[in-house]
């Protein structure tokens, strides 16, 4: 018998393991459905871009050149899905899948007997957070891997254009893109952040989900309020759109990095109280 | 009287409160926070306003009243004097247009004096352009004015310690007050001019500028006063745009006449300037423009009178060390003018320093980078001329290049560069790009009109836009152009063009625009500069036409690789005066292709670079951070007390002085002890909210305890302890996921243990739940039994040596409950152990080996159930005449009643024989309808639930 006094074949290190969890989500409807929506919404653009009648009437500020460009290749056609998906549907997605983890274990009752097991709590936080960021990450891929496919298909492997700067060879401008996918990701660790803070905090998935959402948009709004000065910097969706600047020649940095940072901070801030929280408190439900 | 409401009240309120005091102690850090952020920082300076009386003009008699402001950093006294700083403002400006320049400046503890040109504001006077008699006079009787205030700075006795620092007309300013006053210690002009006439009459084949073409445009808004004219970086004499006061109104309807108009000294102006045509401008400037504007050609007497308003001719008298900022975006004064200036100044040996911002008369500012970087290389200067701190800031050359748009605020993105010498406008290199196409007819229209369009004046950040919008009409322009680059060309400098052209009245007026056009077809024309050139002398037909170099103003321009060069060749445009009659011209390439001059720079880094090194900074400590919290778990965890209790090392279970008090109060478990041991079931009974749940939670270590210990095994149980695992456990109902069938919940289950799958043992476990061909369909179409069963059965998976159950039989039906009995004793053999938790006596009863009965949180009874539930020397008698019958039987020798109700009497016997006592009742004639003997069980549970609540324990 192990000095522990654990069962045979017990480790805690092998309890709740990846793969486990992620069968476990993979089976929920809700995972299926995200995910089937990533790939069905670059479906939806592209039949919508067929009805176009010809009236350019896109031209509101520098970027609304992205919707007028974006039939003019796979690559453009897939910064056009990016750049309508990320301010709300991705935030969406990432909160779902983040938001609802913990939270819904809660509410079904199957979070104690996960701890009764036992799954150690860190453990157990550590490799739900670790799905739901690879689902998030796996939804992030097949919005735009298919909307790069169907794109390239419908209208072919060009370079990618923007009004910002000189259009960009294929190659150059799939990297490119990479880069933006790659930032929208560190972007979006601060919902993931928020989401599973809040998803540690309460037994409805809905409230950890819809709060992540509802505080990402009050960020939102107040970044608008240009009165509130520098303090807009500290919000964490000022840097948000900050990607668009990958788009230009030379690549502006600048604002990438300090949403990294702010990013990550806030990613790291809402994951350490999440841990410290869950790994303290009462379980009741 | 007091009820307990309050106080349970407060209890609930107490731990809220110390939740507010902590929300309150975030919510005012943060506003804490926020205020420091936004709260306007005290001024460090004061200022004082004053009109001062000087006296200028040719003989130096002419009394003018300036309007001026003196900024004084704090401290600054007799005692602790501080060099200053004459900041000039923009045409059309007042001293308020550089009211925050001089508060930055008063800031960095310089006294800084603005004042309102004449003619301008509520000044006196008439504008003289930067006369040397007139405007720069008057800036020499300020310097006096500053040398005696006692506390500024001075040199010697009447020489102030001085720079001089202007933008546009405060520019040349600048130059030609340092030019004329040698007190001055250094100056900083920005975007401003070398030649006037040039400025406004260029020729860019190097004519005379009595040969050069109008721009009409820019001329007519300083005439007519209107606009933010001199718009400098970093604000500098900026910013009025919307403040016209002052500003001439020659061009406006029946104006109140000048020098009466809002807010102008009402008595400096002479009253016989008063010429509506002319407004506040001095009589001979105003009639050198009006000539120049109707023909749209210059006398020399009109070049004369502009360029004794400019530096060129004074340069080399200047040796204030001087920093030349100067615009790319900027149709008024371009690089060239500047490139004029340091060459001049550079001449004779004077520090010069030259930079490049991508903003101008047309590009305002520019992004936040160019005027930090201008605001930098001005403190920079001023520090080390004036001032007398830092090192030299040496002679290199910074320009900027607009790199696109700023994805955040949309504004523009400039990317800086350095290089060590000022190349000047040529470049340090040449690439050489060959332009072809046919000669081509084009039409100049007469009058000028319709005309292309190229800049439009103060369209500020937005004239980069216009880069695309330039039109060039059909039949107006013709296009040469080259074949796509092979590689990217930065140029920096001014482009040369040659060109052919013929015209039948042997004189044509071109404009010459050199386009970046994209492998699209887009084309751009950088910063909307153009050349114009008046050509004389020239053929009829274009054979016989020599070739001329253009040179075209310089610009900052990456040609990216693939892109084409467009020389245009057009015949008019809106901003300049072209000739009145009708024309075709035949225009052609000329023998050398065009030249673009580049320089060679590096990349001035900026916060950015900070900010990836704070950005690595964070990753490598929350990396280190991460790594120390699991070495620090990892340590706690090994160090965790892994002993074995000797006493219960065979136990599974034993709670010791259990107790939970919950954050808000409510003691659920006061005190519980108890033990499982092996081959027992052990029923926790007590009615609802009895804290019977509370323990099992605790037990399952979903909950901390306040105090005491469970030892499971003899291990000492805590969150997560890996003892656990032998427990099997059903906790306050089933938890499945609901999407699942129940065979899949049970198999997720299991592989959350991560143990060996043929250690579950499913066969078992389902068929104890014997949910059959169910347990194929998803939970959430289960009733409330089949889950109860099928939770059963997951806390059977891996045969757990303990089985921990709370209220096991809740909605099963009775054939299933007797089952489940025996599931549970057979369970309990072979050393494992059971323990279910009821609120059934009779469950318990029936199931259990050994009962724990547990209310309000204590322990009221327990041992083996039959010693619980076993006779008791109590029995319940139902008579007819209970008040009879105690009577009767408080007779009889050690007999109790312990309870009287409904006519029932409960009776301790104390060894007396049952029928005796009911013998002794008949003989008195008591009639007994029921005599039920009681048991101990039955005892302690209704003396602890109490008789009002018979029904949870008893039926």
């Amino acid at each position: 018998m192990a000095p522990s006094g654990a069962a045979a074949g017990y480790r805690p290190s092998s309890t709740l393991p990846f793969v486990a969890e992620f069968r476990r989500q993979a089976s929920r409807r809700r995972t299926q459905l995200a995910l089937a929506f990533m790939v069905l919404l670059p479906l939806i653009i592209l039949i919508a871009f067929q009805f176009e009648s010809g009236d350019d009437d896109n031209g509101r500020g520098e970027f609304g050149s992205l919707v007028s460009f974006a039939t003019s290749g796979g690559l453009n056609f897939t910064l056009f899905t990016i750049f309508v998906s990320a301010s709300f549907l991705l935030v969406v997605v990432v909160a779902l899948f983040c938001g609802d983890t913990v939270a819904s274990e809660a509410s079904w009752g199957s979070l104690r007997y996960l701890l009764a097991v036992p799954v150690p709590r860190a453990r157990l936080l550590a490799v739900k957070l670790l799905v739901a960021l690879t689902y998030s990450a796996l939804a992030l891929v097949l919005l735009a891997g298919t909307a790069l496919l169907i794109g390239t298909l419908r209208y072919g492997w060009s370079p990618l254009r923007s009004t910002v700067a000189a259009q960009l060879e294929p190659g150059e401008g799939l990297l490119r893109l990479l880069a933006v996918l790659g930032y929208l990701a560190v972007v979006l660790l601060v919902v993931a952040g928020l989401a599973f803070l809040l998803s540690v905090t309460t037994d409805a998935a809905l409230g950890a989900v819809g709060g992540a959402v509802l505080l990402w948009i009050l960020s939102s709004i107040l970044d608008q309020i240009t009165a509130l000065g520098a303090i807009r910097s500290f919000l964490p969706t000022h840097y948000s759109t900050a990607w668009l600047g990958l788009l230009s020649t030379p690549v502006q940095t600048d604002d990438l990095v300090r949403g990294a940072i702010s990013a990550i901070s806030y990613a790291t801030l809402f994951w350490g109280l999440a841990f410290w929280r869950f790994t303290r408190k009462d379980i009741t439900s | 009287m007091r009820s307990p409401l309050p106080v349970a009240w407060i209890r609930r309120a107490l731990p809220t409160r110390r939740r507010a005091v902590t929300a309150g102690v975030v919510v005012v850090l943060l506003a804490g926070a926020v205020a420091w952020a936004v709260w306007p920082q005290g001024p460090k300076f004061r200022s004082e306003a004053a009109m001062l009386t000087v006296r200028s003009g040719p003989t130096g008699d002419e009394p003018v009243d300036l309007d001026t402001t003196l900024y004084l950093p704090e401290g600054a006294s007799a005692a602790d004097r501080v060099p200053a700083v004459l900041l000039a403002h923009g045409f059309g400006g007042t001293k308020e247009s550089v009211r925050s320049d001089a508060e930055d400046f008063a800031e960095r503890g310089y006294a800084v004096l603005t004042w309102t040109a004449r003619g301008f504001g509520r000044s006196g006077g008439q504008i003289h352009l930067d006369h040397p008699d007139y405007e720069v006079r008057d800036a020499q009787r300020l310097l006096d004015w500053l040398a005696a205030r006692p506390e500024i700075a001075t040199d010697a006795d009447g020489d102030p310690r001085v720079g001089v620092v202007g933008g546009s007309y405060g520019g040349a300013l600048a130059l030609l007050l340092a030019a004329q006053d040698q007190r001055v210690d250094a100056i900083v002009p920005m975007i401003t001019w070398n030649d006037l006439p040039r400025s406004f009459l260029p020729e860019s084949t190097g004519a005379e500028s009595t040969q050069g073409v109008f721009k009409k445009g820019w001329a007519g808004l300083f005439f007519g006063g209107g606009g933010n004219v001199g718009s400098g970086p970093a604000g500098f004499s900026g910013d009025i745009a919307a403040q016209p006061e002052g500003a001439p109104e020659a061009a406006g309807p029946p104006s109140p006449g000048p020098g009466a108009g809002p807010g102008t000294a009402p008595s400096s102006a002479p009253a016989g300037a008063a010429d509506p045509s002319c407004g506040r401008f001095a009589a001979d400037i105003c009639a050198a423009y009006l000539r120049i504007a109707t023909t749209g050609r210059a006398d020399q007497a009109a070049v004369d009178l502009l360029r004794r308003s400019s530096p060129a001719g004074v340069l080399d008298r200047i040796t204030a060390p001087t920093l030349l900022v100067q615009g790319e975006a900027d149709t008024l004064f371009p690089l060239g003018e500047a490139d004029a200036n340091a060459r001049g100044i550079a001449a004779t040996g004077t520090p010069v320093r030259v930079a490049w911002f991508t903003g101008g008369h047309d590009g305002g500012a520019g992004p936040q980078t160019d005027s930090d970087r201008v605001r930098y290389l001005t403190a920079q200067w001023l520090d080390h001329y004036v001032k007398g701190e830092g090192n030299a800031p040496g002679d290199d050359f910074t320009w900027s290049r607009i790199a696109g748009f700023d994805a955040m605020d949309r504004g523009l993105v400039a990317t800086g560069y350095r290089t060590a010498d000022y190349p000047g406008i040529a470049g340090t290199s040449r690439r050489d790009v060959a332009v072809g196409g046919p000669a081509q007819r084009i039409a100049n229209p007469p009058n000028g009109n319709p005309a292309a369009i190229s800049s439009v004046p103060f369209a500020g950040a937005l004239s980069a836009l216009l880069d695309g919008v330039a039109g060039d009409l059909p039949g107006q322009h013709a296009r040469f152009e080259s074949e796509p680059l092979d590689e990217a060309v930065d140029v920096v400098g001014s482009p040369t063009v040659s060109i052919r052209a013929a015209s039948p009245t042997g004189e044509a007026v071109l404009f010459v625009k050199l386009y970046d056009v994209d492998p699209n077809g887009a084309s751009a024309l950088p910063n909307g500069l153009v050349a114009p050139i008046r050509l004389t002398g020239l053929p009829a037909e274009i054979g016989a036409a020599q070739p001329v170099t253009v040179t075209l103003p310089a610009i900052v321009r990456r040609f990216e690789t693939g892109h084409r060069l467009r020389v245009v060749l057009a015949t008019s445009d809106q901003a300049y005066a072209t000739p009145a009659e009708p024309t075709v011209y035949t225009v052609a390439t000329g023998d050398a292709a065009v030249a673009l001059p580049t320089v060679t720079g590096e990349q001035i880094p900026t916060t950015a670079v900070i900010w990836r090194w704070v950005l690595v900074g964070l990753l490598a400590a929350i990396a280190v951070g991460l790594v120390l919290v699991v070495a620090v778990l990892r340590r706690r965890h090994r160090r965790q007390d892994t002993s074995v209790h000797p006493a219960y090392a065979d136990t599974p279970l034993a709670v010791r002085q259990l107790r939970k008090e919950y954050a808000d109060g409510f003691v659920a478990v006061s005190e519980v002890d108890f033990e499982v041991h092996p081959g027992q079931v052990v029923g926790l009974l007590g009615p609802n909210g009895a804290g019977k749940t509370t323990t099992l939670r605790v037990l399952m270590g979903l909950t901390q305890p306040t105090a005491g210990e469970i030892y499971v095994f003899g291990h000492r149980l805590v969150p997560g302890s890996p003892v656990l695992s032998r427990i099997g456990a059903l906790v306050e109902g089933p938890g499945f996921l609901p999407h699942l069938s129940g065979l899949e919940n049970l198999k997720a289950y299991w592989r959350a243990t991560g143990r060996p799958a043929a250690d579950a043992h499913f066969e078992q476990a389902l068929e104890i739940a014997g949910l059959g061909s169910s347990v194929h369909r998803r939970v959430r179409k289960y009733s409330h039994g089949m889950r109860q069963r099928l939770a059963i059965a997951q806390a059977m998976l891996g045969l757990p040596e303990l089985l921990v159950l709370d209220e096991p039989t809740d909605g099963l039906d009775p054939p299933q409950i007797a089952e489940m009995r025996r599931v549970l004793q057979r369970y309990a053999t072979g050393g494992r152990a059971v323990l279910v938790s009821s609120h059934l006596l009779a469950e318990v009863e029936q199931t259990c080996t050994h009962a724990v009965v547990v209310n309000k949180g204590r322990i009221v009874a327990s041992g083996p159930v039959e010693d619980i539930v076993g006779e008791s020397p109590s029995v319940l008698v139902e008579v007819s005449d209970p008040v009879a019958a105690r009577t009767v039987l408080g007779g009889l020798d050690g007999v109790r009643v312990l309870d009287d109700s409904d006519g029932n009497l409960v009776v301790d016997t104390n060894g007396t024989a049952r029928s005796e006592v009911v013998a002794e009742l008949v003989r008195a004639g008591i009639g007994v309808d029921r005599v039920v003997p009681r048991r101990r069980l039955e005892d302690a549970f209704l003396a602890l639930v109490g008789e009002t609540s018979r029904g949870s324990g008893d039926r």
